[in-house]
């Protein structure tokens, strides 16, 4: 249980000479819902980047379960260490199905030859099916995934995270431009995958951290300021002043 | 539902199917004059395939497609004018000077080394230029620009290598294969016949490709070659792969071209008939496999028709048309076909809720 699924260790990304990641030590634990926040420029998307592959990590080490050293793995190798990401806008293939998007993404073999001859065996038609349940898209699942509602469409991209059954999931900002029911319904299925995996989050809405965080870390200028429940998190005075303080300030000025 | 999918799978089955099987009996009923034509086109429309793969399938667009055309054809030719010559000097090298036969020429004596060679050394070339490019995440306009330098470098080659490829002037005056006369009917409609087969292959082993799962990674490379990355994909061996078929392909219709057309020269191979190519896909629909069939045939009827009265506006009018297509019909004419089609299934639904309505 306590033995890290992630592991960054003194991680530095050096954007020609500013330093968008500075020295970072970050720990991701098993079945935990992790949050990130921090002010804009912090580094948290670029937090996402570099454990993915998009952006390669100038310094430092990224070891997977303790073990696997994935920082100079390219993003496909990636995936199939057990990493997969959701973008903060949605990249969903338009103008294939609902469930032609969650039969390209499902854990399968990859490679070209295995994919010619490549055919639905039950157990995959089984598992796309209850996904379809899970994210409540069963009934549109032969529409062209361009034509779905904007909450639909962040719910695919998630189910086509969870098709590739990782041990680690990475969201950036999952309830950006969501009402508040589709709010709650995202939380609620975060709550739900995170039984198996962790599940490591950017998100700025403090309401929906406070309400599903097992963990909060606060990043500031490429480093981690402070880590720990929300709770401590609002009653850090450090956090206070870099944060939150500036936040509730400019709720005061507008 | 279901039920109309099926229904709309199995009408088209049966739509391409008569199409192949009037193919086939076109000797019945065209002179010899128009079936050579029409051979002619459907070798293009087998090329033409390969480039939708490519282009409407994989979103890789190739302005270089001239150049496996040519080799194919080019290999063909080598044979045929070797058949000719009944194994001397073929006599452009005679002009030039040579004595005995270049190394290069000597393996294609053998009809059946041309045939796979016409076939392996496009995809070789593109291959090797695909693997280059593709790895290191070279695409889009950057690809598009290499491809037509491919062009330039080959036909510069071609037309300098007077004394190996007959120059500017290409490769013409063959006489048999396999033994039998290139000029008479007979031959003449064999080629035909299996320029037809070879056609239907082609079309239904790709749509197999495109129907299945590999279909949808093909077309998730052309929208969003990224997020496959991210999906576990290395889009780079899918392109490779696919470029490679396609110029295959291209190979195999330039072998078809030039045993029926009799002539395979530099300004066949080079950057206006490359760009014509593209063409031929756009109008024809991409995406679609049908649509570039269609396209190829249409526009090299419509070429063959200016060409015998107004062999000078041709040009010009190709360049109208493109921009016509690109500007009114995005989809080619497979487009007005989805859009007719549309109206016509909205129509079914609405009379039958109105059945419905009449019946309850
Ligand atoms: N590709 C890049 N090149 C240069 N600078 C970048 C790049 N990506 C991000 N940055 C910079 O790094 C900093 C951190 O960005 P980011 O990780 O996106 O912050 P946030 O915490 O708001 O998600 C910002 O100042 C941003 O401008
Ligand atoms: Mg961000």
């Amino acid at each position: 249980m306590s033995q890290a699924v992630l592991k960054l260790k003194k991680v530095i990304v050096d954007f020609s000479g500013f330093k968008a990641i500075n020295q970072l030590d970050f720990t991701v634990k098993p079945n935990s819902v992790h949050f990130v926040i921090g002010p804009n420029g912090a580094g948290k998307t670029t937090l996402l980047d570099v454990v993915c592959g998009k952006t390669k990590a100038t310094n430092g080490e990224i070891k997977l379960q303790g073990t696997t050293e994935i920082s100079k793995l390219s993003e496909d190798q990636i995936v199939h260490q057990g990493i997969s990401r959701k973008f903060q806008a949605p990249s969903i293939f338009q103008n294939l199905s609902v469930i032609d998007n969650l039969e390209i993404a499902m854990k399968q073999k990859k490679k070209l030859f295995s994919m010619i001859t490549a055919k639905w065996t039950n157990e995959q038609k089984k598992k796309v099916s209850e996904m379809l349940e899970l994210v409540g898209l069963k009934e549109v699942q032969d529409q062209s995934a361009g034509s779905l509602a904007h909450g639909q469409k962040q719910w695919l991209e998630i189910a086509m995270v969870l098709m590739q059954e990782p041990d680690i999931v990475l969201l950036d900002e999952p309830i950006a431009g969501m009402s508040k029911k589709e709010r709650n319904k995202t939380g609620e299925l975060i709550t739900k995958i995170a039984k198996d995996r962790a599940v490591l989050i950017v998100e700025h809405d403090m309401d929906f951290v406070k309400e599903y965080a097992d963990i909060v870390s606060v990043m500031h200028e490429g480093q981690l300021l402070f880590e720990g429940s929300m709770e401590e998190v609002q009653n850090d005075p450090t956090v206070r002043e870099v944060y939150l303080g500036r936040k509730v300030e400019e709720h005061v000025v507008s | 539902m279901q039920n109309t999918i099926y229904q709309k799978i199995w009408s088209q089955r049966v739509i391409l199917n008569l199409i192949f099987l009037l193919l086939l009996a076109a000797p019945l009923f065209l002179s010899d004059f128009r079936l050579n034509l029409l051979g002619k086109f459907l070798a293009f429309a087998i090329l033409a395939i390969g480039l939708d793969l490519l282009w409407g399938y994989t979103g890789v667009l190739s302005l270089g497609h001239g150049i496996f055309f040519g080799l194919g054809a080019y290999c063909m030719a080598m044979y045929l004018k070797l058949e000719a010559t009944g194994g001397g000097l073929p006599d452009f090298m005679a002009w030039s000077g040579m004595s005995e036969l270049p190394l290069i020429w000597i393996p294609f004596q053998y009809p059946i080394v041309a045939i796979i060679l016409g076939i392996l050394l496009p995809a070789i070339i593109a291959f090797m230029l695909g693997y280059l490019t593709f790895r290191n995440r070279i695409s889009g306009v950057y690809f598009t620009i290499l491809s037509q330098a491919l062009v330039l470098v080959v036909v510069t080659l071609f037309v300098g290598s007077q004394n190996l490829t007959g120059g500017s002037s290409g490769l013409t005056n063959f006489n048999t294969f396999f033994g039998f006369s290139v000029n008479s009917a007979t031959t003449q409609t064999a080629f035909y016949i299996i320029t037809v087969i070879v056609l239907g292959l082609v079309f239904f082993l790709s749509r197999k490709l495109v129907k299945g799962r590999f279909g949808k990674i093909l077309v998730g490379i052309r929208d969003g070659e990224n997020r496959m990355r991210f999906l576990g994909y290395s889009p780079s061996a899918y392109k490779t792969f696919i470029y490679t078929l396609s110029a295959a392909i291209a190979g195999l219709a330039g072998m078809l071209f030039v045993l029926q057309v009799g002539i395979i020269s530099p300004t066949m191979i080079g950057i206006i008939p490359s760009i014509e190519m593209v063409l031929w896909v756009a109008l024809g629909g991409r995406g679609t496999l049908i649509g570039p069939v269609i396209g190829a045939v249409l526009v090299n009827a419509a070429k063959t028709g200016f060409s015998e009265s107004y062999p000078d506006i041709w040009t010009y009018f190709l360049g109208l048309l493109f921009v016509l297509v690109v500007v009114f019909l995005p989809k080619g004419i497979t487009g007005l076909f989805e859009k007719w089609n549309d109206r016509r299934k909205k129509q079914d639904v609405s009379s039958s809720v109105e059945v419905e309505k009449s019946y309850s």
